[in-house]
């Protein structure tokens, strides 16, 4: 919250290879990023463009083969394990296309599952309130349609107050009017709450909602593009 | 043909995949199978091994003693219908004088032939060699006394030979069919080091005891179809007057009886306990193959969806069970035939059976491979079928468990005080509670094996507390060669370091009750014995009643008598009298066949002047070699007995037989423990790996996620555990009643401990399977969590 820098993530020379019995897969090839604070980013491009390694780099989800990827002034690449799974649980919120709510718990319960372990909470009712979901609280998610079990995992990534929220493909799994709900919660969670979006997507209507759109080709930013006037998803033509 | 390469290329990779679950699935049917092919291999290679050697080495079917007849009795014996072979010999107690040992020792000297091998009871040189007709002042000396002396040949045994000292000299070492075990006059256990059997030239015996042209001793082998009682009774009327006690057949020999009575212990735990070993590794197979192909369910939609007909896919999951209870069975097998034939020698020569005849049933093989394979194969079965009726599409999605309900605590109104992860696990378990419960019933099954396992050792520690501590409370038991005064007992008071001596009087007798009849002893006693007692169930002294006789539990279930009826006692000694007695009391002994009354009462209706046999004696500690010394320059004291070694021998002999079996129960056990655990929070894991993955994700550290996976195992092993005392109780009770012998009641007795242990072993397998499980936690793949449906 109290970033002293402008950027979010930025990242120096970041590659990824993945090595496959005698082959070498290049996921990416040297990235060099800045994501502002506060934006709405969506990552476009082609599949094994190397969006996901990349999300899942700065996520803390994956580490990468060199290179340095900054949060707040320090390199990720010198976290441990343990370091890794803090960073996550205090500042990253994520959001799955297959939502990967636990069916045990219900709605309220799956957010505050998060909100038990964060140092800086929400109250998770409120955070359901954002989802528009309050009503679905005591819901089991085997009870809920996909676009709310999503909502749901909205709520549960903005429940702990990230400072950045990472969206892979969220609407991937759902039909376009749902899908609209979806986007716009999280786009709702950016302006209430300032909190940083990235968002991997195929589609790039959605493009017209952010920021900033970058442009993943072959492993690496192929080019960024800043929109000056964002649409709203309702606007938006699936 | 190029699609079934790829999907057995898929069944090789799944299977190295799967390894660590798969090994534990082998590991507990290999104990299973191993654990039934060696019982039933030792047993079956014992029995065989113990009648070949009774037909090679012709030992007798009837046996009699008596005091002396002449040689030309035993033509009148072979005439007796059915007799095909008689063998007349002279036998005669000794006492030893060893040097090597401070307490007395006792043997028997058996005749031989001059002229030729014995028709019966033919003796197996161990080493050295046979007598020479007519030699005179050499013998052959029972293997087990002479190794227990650890005597050379050539070796002389000073021997006490009616009233003479002679030093004989050991020529060759012998084992007889007749001698497994050699067991002194009224002992109940073996004790080579104080017992020894030789055999001397007819000749030299005859005349250094006095029995020139007479025999004391005979035996007969009978033709097959023979009627043996008719054939005893006849010999008896022969032999009556003669002083004659009363002829017995095999079933009554002390050295077969014992035989007997080990390998019925044998296979009782050779019976019961690898069925039971075996039901719990197949049942365990089932339930963990069945819970394997479940996990496999979204591969079986793929399968599916992809054109596979349901046949194909059972059978690429039969192949996988085939190629597991191959291994399984391959190294059951191996491992059994390698164990059963080890140990099939150590109790060849525990027994000192001078032959081996291993064998292994084919038909044992064969049914504990089916049974396990049998077991493996419907467990998947039922699974694949669960799997495959599902849609394709269906399938392929991860399992969405349907409908969750705040579980039944928590409507209780106890969920304000339960994390969120506690929740997780208590809804798991009530969403699924038979699949709980059937995993808490193998490791139930575990623990009770385990219980069975440790069981026996308490109940033999128990039974030797209370034959030692309760029962026989003397120091040193002595007997006399014949009955004598009563006022003996006053000699043996002042003798140095005797603090206390009581009186004993064993008469040997025949007791019959309507058409039942055993040979036993009636036990002499003071009223109220402070040394020698007889105890009740509950563990009390009993005082012996002025009149009647007292019988233990299973002298009066043979004779099917109880309290108030007259019992027909025919004395076998001096007068031979036939007397009526009536039964006043049964109580609760461990070992042996006995009949007490108060010696008084005893010498009352013998209508004999007071005499007694023997005396239980408590020793001061400080004198006890002076006193050894003494009654061992005593000629007219044929036995005697240290409590303290008889203690020590009987744990030997229960350390060489049951307990070694009781080791490998409890190894096996802890397989079994070991393998159900691990494979438990193995199919947990794989399970689970995508819920767990995500929350891993969402920042849950390593602990507060595996706190999920063991919380549940941790709740289903609570269940197990007292399910598992409850079995395990259950087949210790089973036990004891297929372990009774003739000459042992195993005592249904647990100590705390063994359920201390047995639920440790459970939890410390718990604990590595954790570790191990938690090992794996690190490698899950939280990228493809995130992916989620591929």
């Amino acid at each position: 919250m109290n970033n002293k820098n402008n950027y979010s993530f930025k990242t120096e020379q970041l590659t990824k290879v993945y090595i496959t019995g005698e082959t070498e897969v290049h996921a990416l090839r040297g990235v060099d990023i800045e994501i502002p604070n506060g934006e709405v980013v969506v990552l476009l491009g082609p599949s094994g463009s190397g969006k996901s390694t990349f999300l899942n780099i700065i996520g803390g989800l994956d580490k990468a083969t060199s290179g340095h990827v900054y949060f707040r002034g320090r390199d990720l690449a010198t976290y441990s394990r343990r370091e890794l799974t803090y960073f996550r649980r205090e500042n990253i919120g994520f959001v799955f296309q297959a939502y990967n709510l636990v069916p045990s718990l219900t709605c309220l319960e799956n957010v505050a599952l998060v909100t038990e372990i964060s140092p800086n909470p929400m109250d998770p009712k409120l955070a359901l309130q954002a989802v528009g979901l309050t009503n679905r609280a005591n819901h089991f998610p085997a009870q809920m349609s996909g676009g709310e079990q999503q909502r749901v995992a909205i709520a549960r990534a903005l429940a702990k107050q990230p400072e950045v929220m990472l969206c892979d493909e969220p609407t991937g799994a759902l039909d376009s009017e749902t899908g609209v709900v979806v986007l716009k919660a999280l786009l709702d969670v950016n302006e209430k709450f300032n909190t940083t979006c990235i968002i991997i997507t195929h589609n790039a209507i959605i493009a017209q909602l952010a920021h900033r759109v970058i442009y993943f080709a072959d492993g690496n930013v192929s080019h960024v593009a800043v929109n000056k006037v964002r649409k709203q998803p309702d606007e938006i033509d699936w | 043909m190029a699609m079934i390469g790829a999907l057995n290329k898929k069944l090789l990779r799944d299977l190295f995949k799967l390894k660590g679950q798969l090994l534990a699935i082998i590991l507990v049917m290999a104990a299973g199978i191993a654990f039934f092919v060696i019982l039933f291999g030792v047993v079956d290679s014992l029995k065989l091994t113990k009648s070949t050697y009774y037909d090679r080495y012709q030992f007798a079917d009837i046996f009699a003693s008596l005091k002396r007849a002449p040689e030309s009795t035993k033509q009148r014996i072979s005439e007796i219908k059915g007799v095909s072979v008689t063998q007349s010999r002279v036998i005669f107690g000794v006492t030893l004088q060893l040097e090597d040992m401070i307490e007395p020792a006792s043997g028997k000297i058996i005749s031989l032939p001059d002229t030729k091998e014995p028709l019966l009871n033919k003796l197996y040189l161990k080493s050295g060699r046979m007598l020479f007709p007519n030699e005179e002042n050499s013998i052959l000396a029972d293997e087990s006394f002479f190794n227990a002396h650890q005597y050379k040949l050539g070796d002389k045994v000073t021997v006490i030979m009616n009233g003479h000292r002679r030093a004989l000299k050991i020529v060759g070492v012998v084992l007889s069919p007749e001698y497994v075990y050699s067991i002194a006059p009224g002992a109940m256990m073996p004790d080579p080091k104080r017992f020894g059997i030789f055999w001397m030239s007819r000749h030299s015996l005859e005349a250094a005891v006095n029995m020139k042209g007479s025999f004391n001793d005979i035996s007969l082998k009978i033709e097959r179809n023979a009627n043996k009682e008719n054939i005893k009774n006849q010999l008896d009327i022969i032999l009556k007057p003669y002083g004659g006690l009363i002829s017995y057949a095999r079933d009554e020999q002390t050295s077969n009886f014992f035989v007997e009575n080990e390998l019925n212990q044998l296979h009782a735990m050779g019976m019961m306990a690898p069925f039971i070993f075996l039901s719990v590794a197949a049942f365990l197979i089932n339930v963990v193959m069945s819970r394997l192909v479940t996990t496999q369910r979204v591969q079986i939609g793929m399968l599916k969806a992809v054109g596979y007909t349901n046949i194909e896919i059972s059978m690429h999951y039969l192949k996988m069970v085939l190629l597991i209870t191959g291994f399984g069975s391959i190294i059951g097998l191996s491992l059994g035939a390698w164990m059963g034939a080890g140990m099939t020698h150590m109790y060849t020569e525990f027994f000192h059976f001078p032959i081996l005849k291993y064998s292994f049933s084919i038909e044992v093989m064969i049914f504990a491979v089916l049974f396990c394979t049998i077991a493996a194969i419907t467990g998947t079965l039922f699974a694949i079928k669960s799997a495959a009726s599902l849609p394709p599409a269906e399938a392929m999605r991860p399992e969405s468990p349907t409908e969750f309900k705040p579980s039944l605590l928590e409507k209780m109104g106890i969920h304000k005080h339960l994390s969120f992860l506690s929740r997780i696990v208590l809804r798991q378990l009530e969403r699924r509670p038979i699949r709980a419960l059937l995993s808490a019933v193998g490791m139930a099954f575990a623990l009770a094996l385990l219980i069975f396992s440790f069981f026996m050792e308490d109940t033999m520690t128990h039974l030797m507390d209370v034959q030692y501590d309760m029962t026989q409370r003397e120091d040193v038991n002595i007997s006399f060669v014949e009955a004598r005064s009563a006022q003996a007992i006053e000699e043996l008071k002042v003798m140095p370091g005797v603090l206390s001596v009581e009186p004993i009087r064993n008469v040997p007798v025949s007791l019959r009750f309507k058409h039942y009849n055993k040979r036993s002893s009636i036990t002499g006693l003071v009223q109220n014995p402070d040394l020698r007692r007889v105890i009740d169930s509950k563990l009390n002294p009993v005082p012996l009643p002025s009149h009647g006789l007292v019988l233990n539990k299973q002298l009066a279930k043979i004779l099917h008598i109880s309290v108030g009826d007259v019992l027909t006692v025919e004395v076998l000694e001096e007068k031979r009298p036939t007397l009526y007695i009536p039964v006043t009391a049964i109580t609760q002994e461990y070992i042996g066949l006995g009949a007490f009354m108060q010696i008084r009462e005893l010498n009352r209706i013998l209508d004999e002047p007071p005499k007694i046999t023997g005396a239980s004696i408590m020793v001061d500690d400080n004198h006890t070699a002076i006193l050894y010394k003494k009654l061992k320059e005593i000629p007219s004291i044929i036995g005697l007995n240290i409590i303290s070694i008889l203690r020590i021998i009987f744990e030997e002999l229960m350390a060489e037989n049951l307990l070694k079996m009781v080791g490998i129960n409890i190894l096996f056990a802890s397989f079994i423990s070991f393998g159900v655990v691990y494979n438990t929070a193995r199919i947990a894991l794989s399970e689970r790996s995508r819920e767990l993955a995500t929350l891993r994700v969402l920042g849950l550290t390593r602990k507060e996620v595996a706190f999920i996976l063991f919380g549940e195992l941790a709740v289903i092993i609570l269940i197990s555990i007292p399910i598992g005392l409850y079995l395990g109780t259950g087949l210790a009770a089973g036990m004891t009643k297929s372990l009774e012998t003739e000459l042992f009641r195993i005592p249904y007795y647990i100590n705390n401990s063994t359920y201390a242990y047995s639920v440790s072993i459970v939890v410390i397998s718990a604990l590595i399977s954790f570790y191990l499980v938690w090992r794996q936690l690190n490698s899950i793949d939280l990228v493809a969590a995130q992916k989620g449906v591929e």
